[in-house]
C-alpha cells in the first residue's frame, strides 16, 4: 500500500505541481492517475520512488515513510518503466533487463536466467537478447523496459505513459499484455497516462486529476462513467458530448446477430450483440475482459 | 614541389639526426617535443576531464566554462607563451624553464578537451540518464556506466582536438628558444635555409598526423557498438562547444 499524505511539490520557480495530495493507493490492484499534460501526475508518480521529493507532506510504503529510505536502494526496490523505454542503447537486450540484477550484485549466470525469463514473461523472442535496443521495434523496446522493471521482482511497478509512442495497434497488445501481467504477477501498479480510455481499461481504481495534482474524481472506471462528478469530469470523460452515451441505431438494419450502436452525435460506434435482434437479459462479468494469447510472442513489427 | 621533396631528402639524411655544435639534430629535437607534448596533454586531461565531466553531468557552471574557453581560444598562443616566459621566473631543477612552456601549453590545452568532456556528457539523451537513475543507479554509476560509454566519440575527439593543439603550440615554443621540431623551422628562418624550414614543417606535420590517427583508432575502439550509427554520433571531432537548448538538471516535466 502506497499513501500519500497532504503531499505538495513546490518547485523553486514557483509553480506548484502538487498541492496538498492525498490518497492511499492499494496494493496488488492497478491505480491510474489521469489527467491533461501539465497537471502533475508525472511528478505525482516520480515522487513515489523519489525522482522527485516533495516539499511538504509524507508518502508511506507499508507504513513506512520513504523519505527516509536511501533513494538509490528504494529505486532498485521499485520497477519503472517510461514512454521511451529509456533503453541503454549501448547495452544488449539481455543486459538492459538484467540492469537491476547487476546493480543488486545478482551474479552474471543467475542475472542473464532471471532476464531469459522476463523476456518470456513479456512475450519477447529469446533470440531478440542478444540485439541492440535501437534493432528493435517501438513496441519491442517498451517490452524490454517492462521486462526491465520487473526484473528485481519488486512489489511496485510505476509507469509513465509507458504506451505512448506505440501506434494504436501495439498499444492494445500492450494494454493486454499490462493486464495478463498484473493478473500473474499480482503487482500494484501505478500507471499514468492522458488517454482515458486507457485508464478505464486499465485502471482497478482512476483518479482524474485536475492542474496541480487536483483530484477531480476517484474510482473504479464504472462509478465515474455512471456518475462523473463535475463538468470537469464529465469533459474528459467525454460525457458531455454524448461520447459514452450509446443507443440502438434502429435506422441501421441489424447484421446477423448484431445491433449498431451510435453515440448522441450520431456516429457508429460499435455493435452489441442481440440474439435474434433482441438485447440478451441477465448477467454481464464486466472483469472478464479477454486477452488475447495471440500477442504473446513479439509480434508487434 | 621540388623544395618539399628536398625537405623529405633533409629528413632523411643522417647527418642532421645527431646534435653538433653548430646544429641541432633532430633526434633530440624530437624526443624534446614528445616529452613536452606528453607531460603537458597527461596533465591538460588531469584538470579538463573532471571539471567537464563535472560540469557535463551537474550542468553546473556551463556558461564559466564556455566563456573562459573562448576566452583562452582568443588569446594568441605566441603573445602569452611570452609573456608566460618571462613572468615565470626560473625554477631550480627543472631543466629548460619547462615549467612556464607546459603551463602555457597546458592553458591552451585545456579549453578543447574541456568542451569535448563537457560536449560528450551533455550529448547524451535526458531520457537515458533519466532512466538509469530511476532503476537505482547511483550518480557514479550514472556517469560511469552510461554517460561517459555513450558520450566517448565526443570525449576522445575533445582529446584529439587537444594534442593536436599541443603538439602546434610546442612548435611554436621553439621561437622562444625551447627545443623542440620547431626549431628547424626558426633556424631555418634565420639562417634563409628553406629546405631545413621545410624539413622541420613535415616532421611537425608527420608528428601531428601519427597522433591524430593512434587517437582515431582509440576512438573507434571506445565508442560502444550500434552507437556509433545511432542519433548519439554527432561527427568525430568536438570543434567548439555546442550549445544546446535544453538546460540539464531543470526537472523533467510531463511526458506525453
Amino acid at each position: 500500500m502506497i499513501e500519500f499524505k497532504s503531499v505538495s511539490k513546490l518547485y523553486p520557480d514557483g509553480t506548484r505541481a502538487v498541492d496538498d495530495f492525498s490518497v492511499v493507493i492499494p496494493s496488488r490492484k492497478t491505480t491510474v492517475f489521469v489527467g491533461s499534460s501539465g497537471c502533475g501526475k508525472t511528478t505525482l508518480l516520480r515522487m513515489i520512488n523519489r525522482m522527485v521529493d516533495p516539499t511538504d507532506g509524507v508518502i508511506e510504503i507499508d507504513g513506512d515513510d520513504i523519505a527516509k529510505t536511501e533513494p538509490v536502494h528504494l529505486r532498485r526496490g521499485i520497477g519503472y518503466v517510461m514512454q521511451n523505454s529509456g533503453l541503454l542503447p549501448h547495452r544488449r537486450v539481455i543486459d538492459n533487463v538484467a540492469t537491476v540484477l547487476f546493480l543488486n550484485k545478482v551474479p552474471k549466470p543467475q542475472a542473464y536466467a532471471r532476464a531469459n525469463e522476463l523476456l518470456d514473461t513479456v512475450g519477447l523472442d529469446r533470440s531478440l537478447a542478444k540485439r541492440y535496443p535501437g534493432e528493435l521495434s517501438g513496441g519491442q523496446q517498451q517490452r524490454v523496459g517492462v521486462a526491465r522493471g520487473l526484473a528485481a521482482n519488486p512489489n511496485i511497478l510505476l509507469m509513465d505513459e509507458p504506451f505512448g509512442a506505440v501506434d494504436p495497434i501495439v498499444r492494445v497488445d500492450l494494454q493486454a499484455e499490462t493486464m495478463r501481467l498484473q493478473r500473474e504477477l499480482d503487482k500494484t501498479i501505478v500507471f499514468v497516462t492522458h488517454d482515458i480510455d486507457e485508464a478505464f481499461l486499465l485502471g482497478d481504481q482512476v483518479l482524474i486529476l485536475e492542474k496541480g495534482a487536483k483530484i477531480a474524481q476517484q474510482g473504479t472506471p464504472e462509478e465515474i462513467l455512471a456518475n462523473p462528478a463535475s463538468d470537469f469530469v464529465a469533459n474528459f470523460i467525454g460525457a458531455d458530448r454524448g461520447k459514452r452515451r450509446l443507443t440502438v441505431d434502429s435506422k441501421v438494419k441489424p447484421r446477423g446477430d448484431d445491433l449498431v450502436l451510435i453515440d448522441a452525435g450520431g456516429y457508429a460506434a460499435g455493435v452489441i450483440s442481440a440474439p435474434d435482434g433482441k438485447l440478451a437479459t441477465g448477467t454481464a462479468s464486466p472483469k472478464s475482459r479477454s486477452i488475447s494469447n495471440k500477442t504473446s510472442q513479439a509480434g508487434d513489427a | 614541389m621540388n623544395l618539399i621533396i628536398e625537405g623529405f631528402a633533409w629528413i632523411f639524411d643522417p647527418a642532421h639526426w645527431t646534435t653538433s655544435s653548430t646544429s641541432q639534430g633532430i633526434s633530440e629535437a624530437f624526443v624534446q617535443h614528445i616529452i613536452l607534448t606528453g607531460i603537458s596533454l597527461l596533465l591538460t586531461v588531469l584538470i579538463a576531464v573532471p571539471l567537464g565531466f563535472y560540469i557535463g553531468h551537474s550542468g553546473r557552471g556551463r556558461q564559466v566554462a564556455i566563456i573562459s574557453s573562448n576566452v583562452a581560444r582568443a588569446v594568441p598562443s605566441l603573445g602569452l607563451l611570452t609573456v608566460l616566459i618571462l613572468a615565470i621566473p626560473i625554477i631550480p631543477g627543472i631543466p629548460n624553464n619547462y615549467l612556464a612552456y607546459i603551463i602555457v601549453f597546458v592553458l591552451l590545452g585545456i579549453p578543447p578537451m574541456l568542451a569535448g568532456a563537457y560536449a560528450g556528457l551533455e550529448s547524451v539523451d535526458r531520457e537515458t540518464t533519466d532512466a538509469a537513475r530511476a532503476v537505482g543507479m547511483t550518480e557514479w554509476q550514472v556517469l560511469t556506466k552510461v554517460e561517459i560509454p555513450l558520450g566517448a566519440s565526443l570525449i576522445v575527439g575533445g582529446l584529439r582536438s587537444t594534442t593536436l593543439q599541443i603538439v602546434a603550440t610546442v612548435t611554436i615554443g621553439s621561437f622562444l628558444g625551447q627545443v623542440s621540431l620547431g626549431t628547424f623551422i626558426v633556424d631555418g628562418l634565420e639562417q634563409g635555409d628553406f629546405v631545413k624550414m621545410i624539413g622541420g614543417a613535415i616532421l611537425v606535420a608527420a608528428l601531428a598526423l601519427v597522433l591524430d590517427g593512434i587517437l582515431a583508432l582509440v576512438q573507434r575502439f571506445v565508442v560502444p557498438r550500434r552507437v556509433s550509427r545511432g542519433s548519439i554520433d554527432t561527427g568525430n571531432t568536438a570543434h567548439g562547444m555546442r550549445l544546446r537548448a535544453s538546460t540539464p538538471g531543470t526537472p523533467i516535466t510531463e511526458g506525453n
